[in-house]
């Protein structure tokens, strides 16, 4: 069988960024599998600018992005097998894969970094009530179809849903010339980023409504028509809301789902709210020397974080097969507390942890004058004052090392939401 | 030209009678609205191959559907489509009910079902530890299974082909009328002459039973609505679970699916519309509700996609089967609704007896009972799966993530008798999209594939024919995407 110090699966911008920090750390043979028919993941079909404003300190468009990351990775010799499936991993780490050309093959792997992305979650996970006609898409579906297949989804557009792609495709609909009616979202604010909202709605006059949800779908063949009603708190529609909207594409941006089948089955540890692996400091799960970066671990808003997250997964499994990454002793656990839905990592081993370790996290709703705390073992450690806070903006507090361990028997660390 | 036999409706039923009268020198022609088989009753149901203690004693309903039964594992090998015989539960939630348990399991003796058993409610958990605790009872019907209704019917239908029968798809049939010694079946694309006519148009054989007998039948649609859970929850429960009909109303059913999925449903509500399949936020409420009286801790947020279907209720809760007195050569297959599917091989030949008997039929020496289903490569061996890739690369490229379907399947889908032409055409043969990600990834390529296959362009391609394109058209710059597409493909 042949063996690779790493095998990464999945070439998107997570996959890419990894195999090149990496290599760049040390490691020897790398080999990223990518299943779609080129690199770069998901940045391939994201044709807008606002990419890279952190990275590269210049705003790229998705594919540009993921070009200049693919350069890299060609420049220091990372060999990619596209159109390949992996199908099964291990828990030894052999990666069984699958390409027209190969067939079924085995590799073992020293170290494996799971970078395999997310999907978006369906109409059915939605149960919204109604007929099944052509001309309901998932949001990147649609993105797809527009920006690489060059076909339209529909003329006359209601999209569900206000993640960042629902927005992003609601400005590229209406530039192809499809009149986009409204964007309606369950929840009472909007999920994706405020910069998609005033570039991509209300700059084509668009309107969003919030707490609102589709409860009717029209149309046996093709969609005919949606009908929308106003939510209470608890998001049970109102009776005597409901507003037809005559379309025939509807949108549906409704969050994004990490497709961890394959580590699931490998017996990777699953945490319930991100349903990415958990990790500990240095990026790693709880099997060694299997890591996880980008949205496979939990979903991001910007490349710039999963390129920065998965090179610090490639340096790390680059230092677990040259032997260089201490055996993790007993790890601390990082917990979301008071208005705080997760945090990544999720356990600390403090000796392996860097001088200033990035700790993201997701508030559950928005707060305004927020204070954000880090307490260790309830001993304040950290604090920030932010005007605003919103679930659709992922935060990041960098946690100094030196007072995790002025903490004797640290066992907790608590990321809060104390005021507002 | 005359036919001998023209059969309304390309559902289970009308397939099961093509096939059973293939074995006869016979010229018939099946004739249905939609672009495909199965697309109306018989792709929304609970699938389940029902063990027959349910029907009344002594009735067609019983005798059909313990015959159906009987013959689906021999069917199965023969046609090569999936079939499991799972075992089913009928829990019984209260003890003060257990009298009717009793008489159902009499019952089922009466109807002749092989290996029932009445269990204590301790016995029942220890056979499924995800029942409700203190249950009363259950009654264990070990030939109760589990089936794809889609592979089942194609399956008919391409061996009816193979064995000379034909089919007209998207062709409505408006009325009939008798002309003469034979039946005028007069349909949106012309007439058809038949010296018999065999209504197995479902929901709708009221309408076609209405127009040639004095002897009226009413059909009612009684809606039925599910909710199919992810593949990971496939194992929630190993049987099919019922719940036995008493204090709490009419339960609804959990069950494996024969892909592994779990299927929780149905309802049962009668609407006026027979072409009203879609869901409803009460219906769907009240699955998830009446679910949770038998099963427990039931993962509904694994919920992959909802639907509906609509029983053929006929006033008198009864197969219709044969001619009215007033209409030789006319043959019902009418208020098929549950235990249908169960029943149809024996529908079928039932149906093809009665037309044998009319019209004098005699079998054919070369009917070919053989038929192969589309081959599933995951099922090969690493070494058999590898030189088949050598062969055929397309079975290496994987186009469907969820379900692992690959181009090779995609394509012998299109290929065979009766081939998909639709993404729903495509995803009932192959499971290309019937996945967790509901086709999200896999449609622009299958909508590919098929516009290849069928030198079809991209925008004439549907999701299951008629009005249902799947895109409207080109953006500004579609044609300069494609030509540099190519040009990376070279
Ligand atoms: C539709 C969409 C639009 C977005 N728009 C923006 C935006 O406008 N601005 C912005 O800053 N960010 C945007 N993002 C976010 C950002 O681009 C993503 O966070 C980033 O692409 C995630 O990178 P990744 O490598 O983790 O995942 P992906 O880019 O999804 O890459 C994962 C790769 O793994 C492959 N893979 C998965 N499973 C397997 C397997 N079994 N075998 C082989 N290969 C496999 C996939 O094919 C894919 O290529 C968007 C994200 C999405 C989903
Ligand atoms: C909710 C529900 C659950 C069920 N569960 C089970 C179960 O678990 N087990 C079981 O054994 N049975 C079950 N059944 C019953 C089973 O599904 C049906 O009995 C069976 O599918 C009926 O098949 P059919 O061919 O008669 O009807 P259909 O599949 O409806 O076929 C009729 C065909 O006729 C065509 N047609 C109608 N009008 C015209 C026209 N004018 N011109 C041309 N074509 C026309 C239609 O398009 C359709 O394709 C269930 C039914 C429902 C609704």
């Amino acid at each position: 069988m042949r063996a690779y110090d790493i095998v990464i699966v999945g070439g998107g911008p997570a996959g890419l960024a990894a195999a090149v920090a990496a290599k760049k750390a040390g490691a020897g043979d790398i080999l990223i599998l990518e299943r779609d028919r080129e690199m770069g993941g998901i940045l391939n079909q994201c044709i807008h600018n606002g990419f890279g404003l952190h990275t590269f300190q210049e705003e790229l468009t998705g594919p540009e992005y993921a070009g200049r990351f693919l350069a890299m990775a060609r420049q220091l010799g990372i060999p990619c097998e596209i159109d390949t499936m992996v199908l099964e991993i291990g828990s030894d780490k052999v990666v069984t894969a699958m390409n027209h050309k190969k067939g079924m093959f085995r590799i073992r792997a020293g170290a494996v970094i799971l970078a395999m992305g997310c999907r978006e979650r369906a109409r059915g996970a939605l149960q919204i009530p109604g007929y099944r006609p052509a001309g309901i898409f998932s949001a990147g579906t649609a993105q797809r179809l527009v920006n690489m297949e060059g076909y339209m989804p529909g003329r006359e557009v209601v999209i569900l849903g206000s993640g960042d792609i629902g927005l992003i495709m609601a400005r590229r609909m209406t530039l192809e010339g499809a009149k986009v009616k409204v964007v309606a979202e369950r929840l009472p604010y909007c999920g994706g980023l405020q910069r998609n909202v005033v570039q991509c709605l209300e700059d084509y006059g668009i309107p969003l409504k919030l707490c609102h949800t589709v409860v009717d779908i029209r149309g046996r063949e093709r969609l005919e028509g949606v009908t929308l009603a106003r939510v209470d708190e608890s998001g049970r529609p109102i009776p005597g809301t409901e507003e037809d909207y005559a379309c025939d594409t509807l949108l549906l941006s409704v969050g994004l789902i990490p497709e961890n089948e394959l580590s699931r089955s490998m017996g990777v540890e699953m945490d319930r709210i991100t349903a990415g692996p958990v990790v500990n400091e240095s990026l790693e799960t709880n099997i060694p020397g299997v890591f996880a970066c980008g949205n496979v671990l939990h979903v991001h808003d910007l490349v710039d974080y999963v390129s920065e997250e998965a090179a610090r997964a490639g340096e790390n499994a680059a230092r677990f097969v040259r032997g260089l990454l201490p055996e993790c002793e007993g790890a601390v656990s990082v917990v979301a507390g008071r208005g705080v839905r997760y945090c990544v990592p999720g356990r600390i081993d403090i000796t392996r942890m860097a001088e200033r370790l990035p700790v993201r996290f997701r508030v559950d709703r928005i707060y305004k004058e927020a204070l954000l705390t880090v307490r260790c073992d309830g001993k304040l450690v950290l604090h920030k004052r932010k005007k605003m806070i919103k679930p659709g903006e992922m935060e990041e507090i960098l946690l100094p090392r030196e007072k995790c361990l002025a903490q004797s028997g640290l066992r907790s660390i608590v990321i809060a939401v104390e005021e507002g | 030209m005359m036919y001998d036999v023209c059969i309304i409706g390309a559902g289970v039923v009308g397939c099961a009678v093509a096939r059973e009268l293939s074995r006869y020198e016979v010229s018939a022609c099946v004739i249905e609205r939609c672009e495909d088989v199965c697309c109306g009753t018989s792709k929304a149901n609970s699938a389940i191959i029902h063990a027959g203690y349910d029907a009344p004693a002594g009735s067609l309903m019983a005798r059909l559907n313990v015959r159906g039964n009987e013959r689906m594992e021999e069917l199965s090998r023969e046609l090569d489509f999936p079939f499991r015989r799972n075992g089913s539960l009928v829990v019984c939630l209260d003890a003060g009910e257990m009298p009717a348990l009793q008489a159902l399991y009499e019952r089922g003796l009466a109807n002749n079902v092989k290996g029932l058993r009445l269990l204590s409610g301790e016995e029942a958990l220890l056979m499924e530890p995800h029942l409700q605790e203190g249950l009363a009872g259950a009654l264990y019907a070990p030939t109760g299974g589990i089936i794809c209704p889609f592979l089942l019917t194609i399956a008919l239908a391409e061996n009816a082909v193979v064995n000379g029968v034909e089919f007209r798809f998207n062709t409505k049939v408006n009325s009939i009328g008798r002309a003469g010694d034979h039946y005028l079946t007069e349909t949106e694309n012309g007439a058809v002459e038949s010296r018999c006519v065999v209504n197995a148009a479902g929901v709708y054989a009221d309408v076609f039973h209405n127009m040639v007998s004095e002897d009226k039948i009413h059909i009612t649609p009684r809606k039925g609505e599910y909710c199919l859970l992810d593949r990971s929850e496939g194992t929630h429960v190993r049987h099919t679970i019922f719940m036995m009909p008493g204090r709490l109303g009419k339960g609804v059913l959990v069950s494996p699916t024969v892909h592994g999925n779990l299927i929780v449903g149905p309802t049962a509500a009668d609407i006026g519309d027979k072409e009203g399949v879609n869901t409803t936020r009460e219906g769907l409420e009240e699955v998830a509700a009446r679910a949770a009286l038998t099963v427990k801790d039931l993962p509904l947020a694994q919920v992959i996609t909802s639907f509906a279907g609509l029983r053929a209720h006929e006033d008198g809760h009864a197969f219709i089967i044969g001619e009215p007195k007033d209409a030789e050569g006319f043959v019902d297959a009418a208020g098929i609704e549950s235990p249908g599917l169960s029943s149809a091989p024996a529908i079928g030949e039932m149906v093809a007896d009665i037309v044998r008997g009319r019209l004098h039929l005699h079998k054919k020496t070369d009917f070919r009972a053989q038929r192969t289903g589309i081959l599933n490569p995951a099922r090969l061996e690493m070494a058999e799966r590898n030189e088949l890739i050598c062969r055929e690369p397309a079975y290496g490229k994987i186009i469907c993530r969820c379900e692992g379907v690959t181009e090779g399947e995609i394509v012998d889908a299109i290929r065979r008798p009766l081939g998909a032409r639709s993404l729903d055409g495509i995803k009932r043969r192959t499971r290309a999209g019937m996945g967790r990600c509901q086709a999200g990834f896999c449609s622009p390529r299958v909508m590919e594939i098929l516009s290849r296959e069928l030198s079809l362009p991209v925008e004439e391609i549907t999701k299951a024919g008629g009005a249902s394109a799947i895109v409207t058209g080109r953006t500004k710059g579609g044609h300069v995407l494609e030509s540099s597409r190519m040009g990376d493909n070279l």
